[in-house]
């Protein structure tokens, strides 16, 4: 029983970090290959967390109905709430590049936070759109008829599993390709990327589309995980800053450092709860803003001291070389 | 509206001085400060310390200013709490972005770090105050003056008026007189020459530092006396405070304060239509519209 329990804190564990893990794929694309300083994640994350769970939730009927109020609720299988989160973070991502990646780093960042606050202000105040600040939860699990409830972390640890592996694949495959390699010449020098003839705008903008699609997954692989949603999961700590620290902590432009990122600093993070524990009972309520100012440290420690992160940046060279 | 407008104006006011901090870090260390906002809440919670501590205890007393809402306490305190978060900013460059520069670090780092440290600065400050919702003084009817036109203005909004202004007079005659201001404005310009001319760069990056951050303090001291504080102020006003300073083009001080009086119009007066909370979304929109067709701002002239 014992064993059971570590057992299934482990799985649960594990299930997060590849969900994070997933995220820090995503913004590895934006800014680990193209240099696209994108700080607004939480937005993506929840416009993919909100579209996954309408697309594949029933209607409310009876007298839920009268306490949710949502735009639609379409009934779907579960694949297509994930392509459906998918694609409309491609969409924002691509209406919001449109002015801001022309420009420097500083305004692709204001913008990209002030498109996650916004997000965050409309699921907020719109009750008709997704039920306002209460949120919603009962979104359908995949496969979940397979097992016993208690046992089902187990089937959808191996389903994140899986979407992160062919996500990853994916991933490796573009930036070894000759799309990937303009990335990085972006990244590395602008000027001279586009004197070799490459449209910088529109690679640009193919890497942040790319970025933010598989954030949207990310987000649609969380509220099937937790159920339950709300405007105030995606707080730019939550949902952006700790996705930045396991990128950096990993090594940026390096997709295994980022995964690997994604583990330790969730496993940090999980740590540090066991150290809250041990505070006096007065600062028990403040315990999450000490986790936070711990990552925080951390995060400042890593841009002092090791700003390559753990593994560094891998070498990509084409597939055609090995 | 006509009072909206005014409202605006007092709003916009407080945005204007956390703009002008922000462009002239901008200005001199060309990267975008994302704990300036955080520097607002500082400033607004060390003088709540000094209101309800230090100065209670050595008995000033907690009367108040005639039709103000505020007095003698408050009055110590705000020089108090601009001084000790010109002091934090000051030591957020010596930690973080002073040993990042020295390495070499791209500007992006440099922004990354700002926002690690805008993190730290509000944890410390719900480690330290809690989440709640505060005010100065609580309970106190604070009477609304009769201004022609139909206009309620509070003497607290006056008093906000007049403090910006004193406080961007003062910085005029600073950067236009002083040598320290001379050598700042050098600096922005062009930081290489102004090295060359024998201008201490490291001292020109902490004066500013120091200003910026005492205008933080004081742009959240009076969004605290205005309204109420608490520790996400200063993160909501952090849109507004770059679509200001991008409005009246990055780098330019009075460009950010003609900045922040339009977005301070602009999202009041949008409460006429929207819901209050989406002010932040107003200033992200036009923030954008603004990238979209000017994107040097206003007073940005089109290339350097």
């Amino acid at each position: 029983m014992q064993i059971g329990g570590i057992l299934a804190y482990l799985v649960s564990f594990a299930i997060m970090a590849t969900i994070y893990a997933v995220f820090s794929l995503g913004l590895n694309i934006q800014w680990g290959y193209t240099g696209l300083f994108n700080i607004g994640i939480a937005g993506f994350f929840a416009i993919g967390a909100y579209m996954s769970s309408l697309i594949t939730m029933p209607k409310p009927t009876g007298m839920y109905a009268e306490y949710v109020n949502v735009l639609f609720a379409l009934n779907l299988p579960f694949p297509v709430g994930l392509i459906g989160a998918a694609v409309m973070c491609g969409i924002i991502a691509f209406l919001i590049g449109i002015p801001t990646l022309k420009l420097g780093e500083d305004y692709l960042a204001i913008a990209t936070i002030g498109i996650a606050e916004t997000v965050r202000l409309i699921f907020n105040n719109e009750q008709w759109l997704a039920n306002g600040p209460r949120g919603f939860a009962g979104m359908p699990q995949p496969l979940s008829g397979l097992v016993e409830a208690r046992n089902y972390n187990y089937i959808y640890l191996i389903i994140v599993v899986l979407v992160l592996v062919i996500l990853y694949l994916l991933t490796e495959r573009a930036i070894r390709s000759p799309w990937g390699r303009v990335l990085r010449a972006i990244r590395e020098d602008e000027v001279s990327a586009s004197m070799s003839g490459k449209k910088i705008a529109s690679f640009k903008m193919q890497a942040f589309v790319f970025g933010a699609m598989i954030m949207g997954i990310g987000g649609a692989l969380y509220a099937h995980y937790t159920k339950a949603i709300s405007p105030n999961v995606f707080t730019p700590l939550y949902g952006t800053f700790i996705i930045w620290v396991m990128v950096i902590a990993g090594g940026s432009g390096n997709n295994k450092g980022v995964i690997l990122g994604a583990f330790v600093v969730w496993a940090i993070w999980i740590g540090t709860q066991f150290i809250t524990d041990y505070l006096p009972y007065t600062l028990k309520a403040r315990a999450p803003y000490i986790r936070f100012l711990i990552i925080g440290i951390l995060l400042e420690l890593i841009l002092l001291y090791r700003p390559r992160g753990l593994l560094g940046e891998e070498k990509a060279i084409s597939r055609m070389m090995e | 509206m006509l009072e909206l407008t005014v409202y605006g104006i007092v709003l916009g006011s407080i945005i204007s001085l956390g703009a002008i901090g922000l462009t002239l870090v901008y200005g001199i260390l060309r990267f975008g400060n994302f704990a300036h906002g955080d520097l607002m809440t500082v400033g607004a919670y060390v003088a709540l310390f000094f209101v309800t501590g230090p100065l209670a205890w050595i008995g000033i007393p907690d009367t108040t200013f005639g039709p103000l809402s505020f007095g003698w306490r408050m009055l110590i305190a705000f020089p108090l709490a601009m001084l000790a978060v010109s002091g934090i900013a000051m030591l957020l460059d010596r930690a973080l972005f002073q040993n990042l520069r020295n390495r070499g670090a791209g500007r992006v780092t440099l922004s990354m770090s700002a926002l690690g440290a805008s993190f730290i600065i509000r944890m410390g400050v719900l480690i330290i105050w809690g989440a709640d919702y505060t005010f100065y003084r609580p309970g106190l009817i604070r009477p609304a003056l009769d201004l022609p036109g139909g206009i309620k203005i509070r003497p607290d909004q006056i008093f906000i008026l007049i403090a910006v202004a004193i406080l961007v007079t003062a910085l005029h005659f600073f950067l236009k007189k002083s040598r320290m201001g001379k050598a700042m404005r050098a600096t922005s310009d062009n930081m290489e020459l102004a090295r060359l001319s024998g201008i201490e760069i490291q001292k020109v990056i902490y004066w500013t530092w120091g200003i910026g951050g005492a205008l933080s303090a004081a742009a959240g001291i009076l969004y605290g006396i205005d309204v109420q504080i608490h520790p996400g102020m200063g993160w909501n006003f952090l849109i507004p405070l770059f679509a200001a300073a991008i409005l009246g083009g990055l780098g330019n001080v009075y460009g950010a304060l003609v900045g922040g009086l339009i977005i301070g119009v602009v999202q009041q007066v949008s409460t006429a239509f929207l819901l209050p909370t989406y002010k932040p979304a107003v200033a992200f929109i036009i923030m954008i519209v603004l990238l979209l067709i000017r994107p040097q701002g206003i007073f940005g002239r089109s290339s350097r």
